[in-house]
């Protein structure tokens, strides 16, 4: 499959913090023989506002998000929550015969990276190369929002020199919950500590996770507490040779 | 005690209640159980998502009927003799009981589980009036002995407690001298309760649901103590939730294999029980005189609303049993008897914002709630519904967070904003950072950096670096 046009929701947390990330997920997708398009017009999608209960103040976000990827034929993104984000928008605007109609449209066309790759592009194995051991944390929007379990583990199973261990109570959140990790943050801390310790047990040199939000709170603690794991979103686990 | 189980702050509650190591060991092992036989059951049974969607439709259907199903059950009990008393709030509904109570000259009570009596205070009211009331469920007994100590589940409501606390609490109030084994302290009680139901002068139970075809309570237990309740007394009193009705047996069935699957992942539980007003002519047991108080307490207050599905409530706790937060802080913390993502929507709308505005907040909306209920309640969109109300219709929100969350808004929605912002967010970072790394961060990231390392922000941003990848053609 060749010259597929995608247009790249790269999100706040990855534009600002992790660079690497959308550079990897860049990469992944030109190999598979996509053409990348990143509209410079894309900002944040308002979802740290929307989940405190800040629907109004969030609303423009959206509306200037709608139409950044307006033009687009699909939208691919390197997280299960903000995916599952633009999919909420045609609730939120579920009375405006406006932004209804248009935000059904993105809804419709926007996917998160790795159900991009297995279940539009048919590829299960990007040829990737990872030598260690991995655990796999399964962020919660994206499996239980979103709907994707499989396309990570599928990919992750295809990563050549990878051993695979199961995280215990891979289910349970990792505590971060946007604004819950500094609102609620000593009942967060616990949370990502049991986290942190399941992933140890687990004996992983790498921990995996398809959500930088998750991503972000998970390794922040690991780094915290100085344990020798890494922390990789799975497109870079994916464009590693 | 009534529904509100203690004064403190909510964030007092979970730091207190997060010391105790036991109860969080106790509570994660239970979660971990009740999840995985949860799971079985479910599995097989099969087709569990249509299961799921056909007990959703049957409580949406009560709910929008619910008038009609509640003057069907009325009349039915009333024609076959039992009386039947609609309260509007908790203090109407312990009245009515107190007049009956008093006028069967009533001393000694027994109860099965119920919630709803909770909710009102019901025991304190009649130990006022200077009753004796005795709980038979187990671990309603267990918590009755211990001073009055307040359930923390819904289900299994000594939850928080472990064999060795349990065993401690008969040593000292019933004078027990065996071990902390579950078969000997229930034995233990199960001996002590027998002589009491034979001298009960009233029964008190709740209702997992009532049939309104028929006029009958349906009662689900393990431990067939309600049977117990309602057969020997001569006079029973039913209190029940205004929603929890089904329109005939069939429903009652489907709804009462979500129940038990849900909640223990049992196929059924030990006892089922279908109870029809007082005893008739010709019958063999049954009580002699029967009473059903419907209680409203500000449910009907929810019908119509957006939060109307938190109605559909079976009380299973299986959205308790796989909640991350609950898993650490325990029930007590919530400061409510209806603990967990099912208490957090639901007792502010029975109990108010100004007790429990803290309740909608403590969850991630992870969504674990959502996915496990068995009637299909969207609890963490009904936990985000609150936080709406809790910022934009009552304004109860602090104002630094309004003015950083207008701040967002403004940011993210434009373009130059969010440019100058991302841009200068890594120089501006920089006194605070250390090799990429942000430890004790300033405002806002402080919060964080008390717990986790914070990352620096990237010198050079996603988007300036596909900038130039994109001049070089796409290449690498």
């Amino acid at each position: 499959m060749s010259d597929v046009k995608v247009t790249l929701f790269i999100t706040c947390i990855v534009d600002m913090f992790q660079a690497d990330v959308g550079k990897a997920t860049v990469e992944v997708l030109e190999r598979l023989g996509c053409d990348i398009d990143f509209p410079m017009g894309q900002v944040c999608c308002g979802q740290p506002a929307y989940n405190s209960g800040y629907v109004e103040e969030s609303k423009d976000a959206m509306k200037k998000m709608i139409a950044t990827f307006e033009h687009a034929e699909v939208v691919v993104t390197p997280s299960g929550s903000c995916a599952t984000m633009f999919k909420e928008y045609q609730h939120i605007f579920h009375d405006d015969p406006i932004w209804r109609p248009r935000a059904e449209k993105l809804a419709s066309k926007t996917y998160e990276l790795t159900e991009f790759i297995v279940n539009v592009l048919k590829v299960e194995n990007v040829g990737a190369k990872l030598s260690g051991v991995a655990t796999y944390h399964p962020s919660c929007h994206m499996t239980r929002l979103l709907g994707v379990k499989d396309a990570p583990m599928t990919l992750l199973h295809n990563v050549e020199g990878l051993q695979f261990e199961p995280l215990p109570n891979a289910h349970n959140c990792c505590g971060f919950g946007g604004t819950f990790s500094v609102k609620m943050g000593n009942i967060s801390e616990q949370m990502v500590d049991e986290k942190v310790d399941s992933a140890e047990q687990t004996k992983a040199d790498f921990l995996i996770g398809a959500d930088g939000g998750c991503l972000m709170n998970i390794g922040g603690r690991i780094e915290r507490r100085g344990k020798p794991i890494r922390v990789m979103h799975i497109a870079e686990v994916l464009n590693s040779r | 005690m009534a529904m509100k189980i203690g004064e403190g702050k909510f964030k007092d509650n979970v730091n207190k209640n997060m010391e105790d190591t036991f109860m969080r060991g106790a509570v994660a092992g239970a979660q971990e159980r009740l999840r995985t036989r949860r799971l079985d059951a479910a599995e097989e049974l099969g087709n569990w998502e249509e299961w799921r969607s056909h007990g959703e439709e049957i409580r949406q259907h009560v709910l929008n009927n619910l008038d009609y199903y509640l003057h069907e059950l009325t009349e039915n009990i009333q024609k076959r003799g039992g009386h039947v008393f609609f309260a509007e709030t908790a203090d109407e509904a312990n009245a009515y009981v107190r007049e009956v109570v008093n006028s069967k000259n009533g001393k000694k009570i027994l109860k099965a589980k119920s919630m709803v009596t909770e909710e009102i205070g019901l025991n304190q009211m009649l130990e006022e009036e200077g009753c004796e009331v005795i709980e038979t469920d187990l671990g309603e007994y267990i918590l009755q002995l211990d001073e009055h100590d307040p359930p923390s589940h819904i289900v299994t409501p000594a939850l928080h407690k472990n064999k060795e606390q349990i065993r401690d609490v008969f040593t000292e109030k019933l004078d027990y001298k065996l071990t902390e084994k579950p078969e000997e302290l229930a034995l233990h009680a199960r001996e002590k309760l027998r002589q009491e139901f034979l001298t009960a002068d009233i029964g008190i139970t709740g209702c997992n649901f009532a049939i309104a075809e028929s006029g009958s309570v349906g009662l689900v237990t393990n431990e067939g103590n309600a049977g117990l309740v309602t057969d020997l007394p001569k006079t029973q009193i039913t209190v029940m939730g205004m929603e929890r009705i089904v329109p005939t047996f069939e429903e009652f069935e489907v709804l009462v294999g979500l129940l038990t699957r849900s909640a223990v992942g049992q196929k059924l539980t030990s006892y089922i029980t279908a109870l029809t007003g007082p005893r008739m002519d010709g019958e063999a047991d049954g009580p002699e005189e029967f009473h059903l108080v419907i209680v409203d307490n500000g449910r009907s207050g929810i019908l119509g609303t957006e939060f109307q599905s938190v109605l559909q409530c079976i009380r299973c706790a299986a959205c308790i049993n796989v909640c991350p937060v609950y898993r650490h802080i325990g029930g007590h913390s919530y400061n409510s008897i209806y603990p967990g993502p099912i208490g957090a929507v639901l007792t502010p709308l029975l109990g108010g914002y100004d007790d429990f505005k803290d309740l909608p907040y403590a969850s991630t909306l992870c969504a674990a709630c959502t996915d496990a209920c068995p009637v299909k309640i969207p609890l963490h969109e009904l936990l985000h519904k609150h936080r709406q109300v809790i910022v934009e219709r009552e304004g109860r929100a602090p104002i630094s967070e309004k003015l950083a969350m207008k701040a967002f808004g403004l940011g993210a929605a434009s373009n130059p904003m969010y440019a100058a912002g991302s841009k200068m967010a890594s120089a501006m970072m920089k006194p605070f950072t250390k090799n990429d790394r942000i430890s004790s961060g300033p405002g806002p990231l402080k919060a964080w950096t008390e717990i986790r390392e914070f990352p620096a922000p990237n010198k050079e941003r996603f988007r300036d670096w596909f900038k130039e990848h994109e001049k070089g053609g796409g290449g690498q």
